[in-house]
């Protein structure tokens, strides 16, 4: 199963970075300070408003991309993870990728929701613009992600690339091991028609992001 | 045919925006915001803290009617210039590292006799009728090491472990987005909107960042210390509530600020 | 009582400049709270200067001085030693008078 190929590579990991030399301090060693880290973060944190304590217990994906440190996952790691995290995609039952893409512009620009200062019954967004150029319009976007801009323009518009572009969104994990960009879909932030939305406002050729 | 016309018609708008723009002397968002904090950089309301601040270091207060002018920040009972280059670090009669924050706390318990609580309740300000003591001390004692180089110590066991425990916090990843601080701050050359991002993993990022904190944040009409700006981080990461001057507030802290050593503090600031 | 002003004056040749920093919540009147009820207007609505007791400068502000204003201003004359007064009034009718010696 999945989850024990990740536990194999996480002690991977923790073994290789322990390698060699004398005995050391348990609190010493990488792995005594990656617990030491998660028991004093978890202790230095309250629940607030819809965030709770659970939020700083990690699943398998972001225990082993935190202890990378922002280097790249070694090819065979990363494999696994994007193989993992594909398997637990749930594509909508109707078969339909492709939603509203006015609707798909408004998620793209909502910044709230899931945070502790944000109405649990509020609107909840994607914020897709802090990090990425989408239609050409909004000015004001973010460069931590790549260009949206010609999404489906440049990479055509069939069902392969909807059925991409919907994946991605609902777990990009599933298509770039330890991605800066949330789970949207996994982790339960949007909701299928607004996954669709999204897809809509890349795909459809009537979007902004394709004229 | 008809969005062929529009394509046209937009290209026209776009050479029209841009020539109207240049004409006006004005160069990329990104351009603009920097002058618009030029132009702050007089007058910054941070003076206003700093002020307030100064006062309440001097005033006795709480229970023990002392003032805090016994206070040691780490160079000595009461000296305050220099001291916040050197923070955060180990404290032998706490026998912990300690931040500013931290360090101001265990001042107001035992000289001046409030409880830890009271002395961490309502650590942020909300206007002139929801003031914030803590930012207004904080504002007073940086403001004493502007102009010196940064100089936090990793002499002492429990210094160098807050550093690691500090570097495996900010690589954290958790909550519904999978953000951890390295998300937004782990990359040259980023932005999140129109917001400059710098990146805390190099010393350049770190130096220009940790220096400049605490600022005056005009969008939050406040003085915000290095305290609020995790907290603040925390929350749009999706995460629980940080709690102030908490061991993960000081160890994060500790890795930020020892990453900037060398660099000259240049605070209380301005910022958007 | 609001808190006092920072003033800084400096003659340089036949000019001094002052430049005062106010501390005012300065609500403009057009906000509304998290209810959905707006925020009464609560700003300054007069500056006076003063040099050695002559108005060097009279100001009418209005809601659109931001938060925490900071005035800059310039007037022929003033010595070291001299004495500058900058005195404000609100809507609320508060008032604060602050001095301070050209450097």
């Amino acid at each position: 199963m999945h989850t024990r190929y990740l536990l194999s590579v996480m002690t991977a990991i923790v073994v290789t970075g322990c390698a060699g030399g004398a005995a050391t301090p348990p609190s010493a060693t990488d792995a005594g300070i990656a617990a030491k880290a998660e028991a004093m973060l978890k202790a230095s944190f309250k629940a607030r408003g819809q965030a709770g304590l659970d939020r700083l217990d990690q699943d398998e994906t972001q225990r082993v991309c935190s202890a990378l440190a922002n280097k790249p996952p070694p090819r065979e790691i990363a494999e696994k993870i994007e193989r993992a995290n594909l398997a637990m995609i749930k594509w909508p039952a109707d078969g339909k990728l492709l939603g509203d893409w006015k609707n798909g512009e408004k998620i793209a620009q909502e910044g709230r929701g899931k945070q502790y200062s944000d109405d649990p019954a509020g609107p909840v967004g994607a914020n897709c613009y802090a990090c990425h150029q989408i239609a050409p319009q909004e000015v004001s976007y973010g460069t931590i992600g790549p260009s949206l801009y010609r999404f489906a323009k440049v990479r055509g518009y069939g069902p392969e690339i909807q059925k991409y572009a919907y994946g991605k969104v609902f777990n990009s994990d599933a298509y770039a091991a330890c991605t800066t960009m949330p789970r949207f879909g996994h982790n339960g932030i949007l909701t299928e028609q607004q996954m669709k939305d999204v897809v809509a406002l890349l795909m459809d050729p009537e979007s902004p992001v394709n004229k | 045919m008809r969005s062929h016309h529009r394509r046209a018609a937009q290209g026209v708008a776009a050479l029209f925006i841009l020539a109207a723009a240049t004409a006006l002397g004005q160069g990329s968002p990104v351009d603009e915001i920097a002058k618009y904090r030029a132009a702050l950089q007089d007058g910054n309301p941070a003076e206003l803290w700093e002020a307030r601040g100064e006062d309440m270091w001097k005033q006795a207060r709480g229970p023990k009617k002392a003032s805090l002018e016994r206070c040691d920040l780490g160079l000595g009972p009461g000296v305050v210039k220099g001291a916040y280059s050197e923070l955060p670090k180990y404290f032998a009669d706490a026998d912990r590292v300690q931040d500013l924050e931290t360090r101001l706390v265990w001042c107001m318990v035992t000289q001046q006799g409030y409880t830890e609580a009271d002395a961490k309740k309502n650590p942020f300000g909300a206007g002139n009728d929801k003031k914030a003591d803590m930012e207004a001390l904080v504002a007073y004692v940086t403001s004493e090491s502007r102009g010196i180089r940064m100089n936090v110590p990793q002499s002492h066991p429990k210094e160098q472990e807050a550093y690691r425990i500090g570097e495996k916090i900010f690589y954290y990843r958790g909550g519904p987005h999978d953000f951890g601080c390295a998300t937004c701050h782990g990359d040259d050359g980023k932005r999140i909107r129109l917001q400059d991002l710098p990146n805390l993993t190099k010393v350049d990022g770190a130096r220009k960042a940790y220096t400049t904190w605490p600022a005056y944040r005009v969008s939050q009409g406040e003085l915000r210390s290095f305290q609020w700006r995790l907290n603040d981080c925390f929350r749009q990461q999706r995460f629980p509530e940080l709690e102030f001057a908490s061991d993960a507030s000081i160890a994060l802290t500790m890795f930020l600020a020892r990453n900037a050593n060398g660099a000259e503090f240049d605070a209380p600031a301005i910022k958007r | 009582m609001a808190d006092p002003m920072k003033i800084r004056a400096n003659v340089v040749g036949d000019t001094t400049e002052v430049k005062v920093l106010m501390s005012h919540e300065m609500e403009t009147g057009q906000r509304k709270d998290a209810q959905g009820k707006t925020i009464p207007a609560w700003h300054i609505q007069t500056v006076n200067a003063t040099w050695n007791g002559k108005t060097v400068l009279s100001a009418q502000w209005g809601p659109a001085v931001a938060k925490n204003p900071f005035l800059s201003f310039k007037f022929k004359g003033g010595a070291k030693g001299d004495k500058v007064q900058i005195t404000w009034t609100d809507t609320r009718g508060d008032t604060r008078t602050d001095e301070a010696t050209i450097g």
